[in-house]
């Protein structure tokens, strides 16, 4: 494996750099698109700060809306990559190789999109230092800041370092043209794929895998601290930790899975990502639907036959009450079709495992949404409940944001390779001889060898 | 060092709302305009909070007006990532508007729903600008506002006795609901003192606070109404 850049031959895996040698005109032309749909976010985003958070549809019960339904939809997203590149790698799951770019990529992303969406949230973004010098440890928003800001760290570190030999790999391949050449130079560090640099990068990576599922899990458990150490109705719940995290990485493959398919279609990537990959990519989307319905079902049965009644306005609000389209809409996205899709082989083709996941992701921002607004909109005392539609801004802020993830997406497979190419080598070159070695070793030992 | 408390009897309480209009006038609370109190977006620091009992032989409403708790274990504190919101020593829930970042975090975890948010730079007319009351702080937008029970005044107070070289005296701070209050229905004072009217009235068997069971151990009191039928 060490020194696999030098012995790899390029027109093998002429497909993985066909989008930095030969980019597309279509993707270029998505790329003016994504960023026109993100400047007009931007340009929402700016009208909100020059008037203030009135120009959202935010009013006094319902404070939060779709800023912070984005945030942790967002946020949820982005444990599609480290957390599953990280388990599936230490897991030694062979079929894992040509899938870990994608979703780390997606982790890196997002992050960013979804930190902004709090800055969004802020009545006065311009003191967001105020931490810095005040900070209240006690405040579940301050360990959100610090989980985010560790788990963007060591999620960009984790991309990062089994990046380095595919950015050799390119330094190599694009040695003609000056800028590309020089940029990568920089970016690969000296790698020349010796023993020694291939020990070190794979320490690095199992060590980073380690770290990062712990941190990854504790940035959803502390983003759903913010709603349950308060103590309203149907928020202050002691599953939501779980409950949380089980429903970032149900839609965090979701995304994966959404990336995959269209990547495929558009780099033709079709000798890389096999339907394999999808199917079990699909079992995997299908054991977190059923634990999400199971934690739903708990967390809803519990608020149920405890009948508070603050509680239970909250509960009739959402499944017969205002937001009961949401809800069950809901149900039947992140269940009903996921289930039904996934668990017939005859369905489980890639175009139904994109379905699948394309209604995941629509019911896990759903989710978020429902666990929010209907608690806001419902407070103990006797108000008016609250009603709240999302302004025009709102709406472009979100578009903007959406848009701008993909761009990032695109901008990074325009420069870097969105299949680890070093990855999928090693693993034609020692992969197969490695796993048929460990799986004899799972097999009773033989007469034969018993007997020597 | 003195503990602030309130009591409202709501026997007493006629529901007139002039606590609610004494206290706009004299924090300085913006006016929002009507398209903005239509969309919800009202700042009322004491709020008249009505609740029609249904069910009961008759219908009846009830109205019972609502100033921030003063809770001594405070929900809303406790989630404020930059101390814009404090308990201070005198046990008056204080906000600290020059420091709050607008993530209305608070506003979330109170569960009276006594914090209100600038959603835009509320403009005072211009004509009624003499009218602003100089000790209070004008707000700017994207921050949060709740009663303070005219903490200025209590600052007044002690800044007049300690001129003049002698103790504050408790009655020398009222906040401008209790003062406007026509039917005498709010009182005021310091619960510490054994002595005090606040402290003989809510150990009445008539006391009681907004939700009790949270644990929030407010320092606003309520008398239960229907005395006089029961007195009959």
């Amino acid at each position: 494996m060490h020194s696999a850049s030098h012995r790899l031959n390029f027109d093998e895996h002429r497909t993985l750099f066909d989008p930095i040698a030969n980019p597309k005109k279509g993707v270029t032309i998505a790329m003016g698109i994504l960023v026109a749909l993100s400047a007009w976010g931007a340009l929402c985003y700016f009208l909100q700060w020059r008037y203030g958070l009135g120009a959202s549809g935010l009013n006094q019960p319902v404070l939060w809306g779709f800023y912070i339904t984005n945030f942790v939809f967002f946020i949820g997203i982005s444990h599609a990559g480290t957390l599953i590149s990280a388990i599936l790698r230490m897991a030694q799951a062979e079929w894992r190789r040509p899938v870990t770019r994608m979703a780390e990529v997606i982790t890196v992303a997002v992050l960013f999109i979804g930190a902004a969406n709090i800055l969004f949230d802020l009545g006065r973004p311009h003191k967001v230092y105020m931490p810095l010098f005040y900070g209240r440890y006690q405040s579940p928003l301050l360990w959100d800041a610090m989980s985010i800001t560790s788990y963007l760290t060591a999620s960009s570190v984790f991309l990062y370092i089994p990046l380095i030999p595919d950015i050799a790999i390119l330094r190599d391949r694009f040695a003609d043209r000056k800028w590309l050449h020089r940029f990568y130079q920089v970016l690969s560090f000296g790698w020349n794929g010796n023993p020694k640099q291939q020990k070190v990068l794979n320490v690095g990576i199992a060590i980073m895998s380690v770290v990062v599922i712990p941190i990854a899990v504790s940035v959803h458990t502390v983003i759903s601290y913010i709603f349950s150490m308060t103590v309203q109705p149907m928020w202050h719940s002691t599953i939501f930790g779980p409950y949380f995290v089980c429903g970032a990485i149900f839609s965090g493959i979701a995304a994966l899975i959404v990336m995959m398919v269209t990547l495929r279609r558009v780099y033709h990537l079709e000798s890389y990502l096999k339907p394999i990959h999808f199917n079990y990519l699909g079992v995997l989307l299908l054991v977190m639907s059923l634990l999400w319905f199971y934690f739903t079902f708990s967390e809803y049965l519990t608020g149920f036959f405890g009948h508070e009644p603050s509680e239970m306005r909250v509960f009739w609000s959402k499944f017969t009450g205002p937001y009961a389209p949401f809800f069950w809409t809901m149900v039947f996205c992140n269940f009903v079709v996921p289930v039904i899709i996934l668990s017939f082989k005859k369905l489980k083709t890639i175009t139904g495992v994109l379905v699948a996941s394309i209604a995941v992701l629509i019911g896990m921002w759903l989710e978020r949404f429902t666990i929010i607004v209907p608690t806001l909109a419902n407070p103990r005392l006797p108000y008016p409940s609250g009603i709240y539609f999302p302004s025009w801004v709102e709406w472009g802020i979100m578009l903007g944001s959406f848009s701008f993830f993909v761009f990032l997406y695109l901008l990074f497979s325009r420069f870097f390779p969105i299949i680890s190419i070093w990855e999928v080598h090693e693993g034609k070159e020692v992969g197969v001889k490695e796993v048929e070695e460990r799986v004899k070793s799972y097999l009773p030992e033989s007469a034969a060898n018993v007997s020597t | 060092m003195a503990l602030w408390g309130m009591v409202i009897d709501l026997d007493k309480c006629t529901a007139c709302q002039a606590c609610m209009v004494a206290c706009k006038s004299e924090n300085n609370v913006p006016f929002v305009g009507k398209g903005q109190a239509e969309r919800g977006r009202v700042i009322s620091w004491l709020d008249m909070v009505t609740e029609t009992e249904e069910e009961y032989p008759e219908a009846r409403t009830k109205f019972i007006p609502r100033p921030c708790m003063h809770c001594d274990k405070p929900p809303c504190v406790k989630v404020c990532p930059v101390y814009a919101t404090y308990r201070n020593p005198e046990g008056i829930v204080a906000q600290i508007w020059d420091r709050c970042i607008g993530c209305r975090f608070c506003m979330a975890a109170c569960p009276y729903n006594v914090k209100y948010f600038n959603w835009h730079q509320y403009r005072i007319p211009k004509t009624m600008e003499r009218g602003l009351n100089p000790d209070v702080y004008v707000r700017e937008w994207g921050v949060v506002e709740k009663c303070t029970f005219c903490s200025h005044r209590l600052l007044k107070a002690r800044d007049r006795a300690a001129a003049e070289r002698r103790e504050m005296r408790a009655d020398e701070y009222i906040p401008a609901c209790v003062e406007a209050c026509p039917s005498n229905a709010m009182y005021f004072g310091d619960l510490k003192d054994p002595e005090s009217t606040v402290s003989a009235l809510s150990r009445s068997p008539r006391a009681f606070h907004l939700l009790e069971d949270l644990g929030t151990e407010p320092k606003v009191t309520y008398l239960m109404e229907g005395e006089r039928h029961a007195l009959r």
